[in-house]
């Protein structure tokens, strides 16, 4: 469980964050939505220790980890696994020394076992014959996959997506969110998605936080998500005409 | 921004950078690529450049010289350009150009498609990861890049002497060994090490602190090499007085 309280940034005198506090689901697929510029994304970073929080704590499973000293993050961090907007591919290396990367680095085992554990995770995603290939040699589908493998490369126990869904077709979309849903279940990860697309919230999420102006104006199950209850998560829920008729259709 | 906020983040810096690697094994590895970009890639513009230097060196003082001037004092003036000025500081500087730019937007590249924030996610220190390499390989070959370019260089200014026919091979040999003192060697390195570290670190530096996109991936670049070539400068002053004056 990831535990965010009272969290606030600024960025050169422009409040960014005010006084956030959430709660992040193991096993669940917990969703940050809002608008562009609303602060989700660095809402993420201050989790994951990208950005130092003005004020206020984020705990993993207890451990206060924004005062920790830069061993005790590490050892969390060993945790983390992150998949980037961009997919953030080393562009040196091919996709298997993407996927090796996080194992060589930190793991004491001949390189046939970690090998063998980078193909499993290549192959998780459904990509065993690319582990010759550079990422610019890849879709945009294709590096996210790689991205998640090499996420999971670690067995995190906590998995961070920012927007995953970027640039990519709706078919490309789902497979990528029902990839992310399995990999929660399968390994019981805390898996927090950033996303401003609404396929992807009512495909994959199990809990919503909305963040409107640097704060959460609503959270809840994604079950009561389309009841709204707040102007500007309507607002933000029906800004398209697809998703007003479905409310529309749905109406009593 | 101001110059002390610079100086107090490139501390900082530098402060990350030169901790223990985290795997051995890796560094290694790190430092053997970067050898070879760093040095042997370097190997071909440093070797034309000197072999031109010294030649020209050559014409440019049988030119001056006439009369009571003696002929061997074009073997001395190729030898002591050459060790004092060209090589050590010259070089260096083309070296800012090639070295420092293709460092800085390497680094600027990473940043702004989050692959320095992937390794920070990872629980890796980036800045020590990505930048020490650079700077132990720019240390390791840039010495032998500027001892092979004094080498060249006064090779190509006797080659050039003696086949245009303003020195003999005797009159340019001798030139080279009169009044010869090996501290002008030590000084030549000295200064050598450290432009080594300050165009792997402050190239280095620019890079890492980009923030944007490709527009400033490209100011990244041209900042370090204006920055790297200036220090190198006044750094050059400092330690010719320190050493010499």
């Amino acid at each position: 469980m990831i535990e965010v309280r009272n969290v606030s940034k600024s960025f050169g005198g422009q409040t960014i964050l005010r006084d956030i506090s959430a709660t992040f689901h193991p096993g669940k697929m917990n969703f940050i939505i809002g608008r562009s510029g609303s602060g989700k994304s660095v809402l993420t970073k201050c989790i994951v220790g990208l950005h130092r929080p003005d004020v206020g704590t984020v705990s993993y499973n207890g451990r206060e980890f924004t005062s920790m000293n830069r061993d005790g993050k590490k050892d969390i961090r060993k945790e983390i696994g992150m998949l980037f907007q961009g997919s953030a591919l080393f562009d040196s290396m091919t996709v298997l020394d993407n996927v090796l990367f996080p194992l060589r680095m930190f793991q004491e085992a001949p390189l046939g076992e970690l090998r063998e554990r980078a193909m499993f995770c290549l192959e998780r995603v459904e990509l065993p014959d690319a582990g010759d290939k550079y990422p610019s040699e890849l879709s945009g589908g294709m590096q996210k996959r790689v991205g998640i493998a090499r996420a999971i490369a670690m067995n995190p126990r906590y998995l961070f997506c920012d927007e995953p869904n970027s640039g990519l077709d709706p078919q490309t979309s789902i497979v990528i969110d029902n990839l992310i849903s399995d990999l929660t279940q399968e390994f019981n990860m805390t898996t927090v998605v950033v996303s401003h697309d609404m396929n992807s919230v009512m495909e994959a999420s199990d809990f919503v936080h909305f963040v409107h102006e640097g704060g959460i104006a609503w959270h809840g199950s994604s079950d009561d998500l389309l009841r709204g209850g707040h102007p500007a998560l309507d607002e933000f829920l029906f800004a398209s005409k697809l998703m007003r008729k479905l409310r529309e259709s749905t109406r009593p | 921004m101001g110059l002390f906020f610079h100086i107090g983040r490139y501390t900082s810096f530098l402060g990350n950078v030169l901790r223990r690697p985290e795997k051995g094994s890796v560094f290694r590895a790190l430092v053997l690529d970067e050898m070879n970009s760093i040095g042997i890639q370097s190997l071909g513009i440093v070797a034309l450049l000197s072999v031109f230097m010294g030649a020209v060196i050559c014409i440019q003082t049988a030119h001056q010289i006439g009369g009571w001037i003696p002929v061997y004092t074009i073997g001395f003036t190729v030898r002591q350009t050459m060790i004092l000025e060209f090589s050590p500081t010259l070089i260096p500087v083309i070296l800012a150009g090639k070295v420092g730019s293709n460092i800085a937007s390497q680094l600027g590249t990473m940043r702004v498609t989050e692959q320095i924030d992937a390794l920070e996610i990872m629980g890796i220190n980036s800045a020590n990861y990505l930048v020490l390499p650079k700077m132990i390989a720019a240390l390791a070959c840039i010495p032998f890049l500027v001892i092979l370019s004094m080498g060249l260089g006064i090779g190509a200014g006797m080659w050039v002497g003696v086949s245009t026919g303003v020195s003999s091979v005797a009159d340019f040999e001798y030139g080279m060994q009169i009044d010869f003192n090996a501290f002008d060697v030590t000084y030549a390195l000295v200064k050598t090490c450290v432009f080594a570290l300050i165009i792997s670190s402050v190239s280095a530096y620019h890079g890492y602190h980009t923030s944007g996109g490709a527009l400033e991936v490209g100011r990244s670049s041209t900042k370090a090499v204006v920055y790297a070539v200036v220090i190198v400068m006044v750094t050059n002053l400092l330690l010719t007085q320190m050493l010499l004056g």
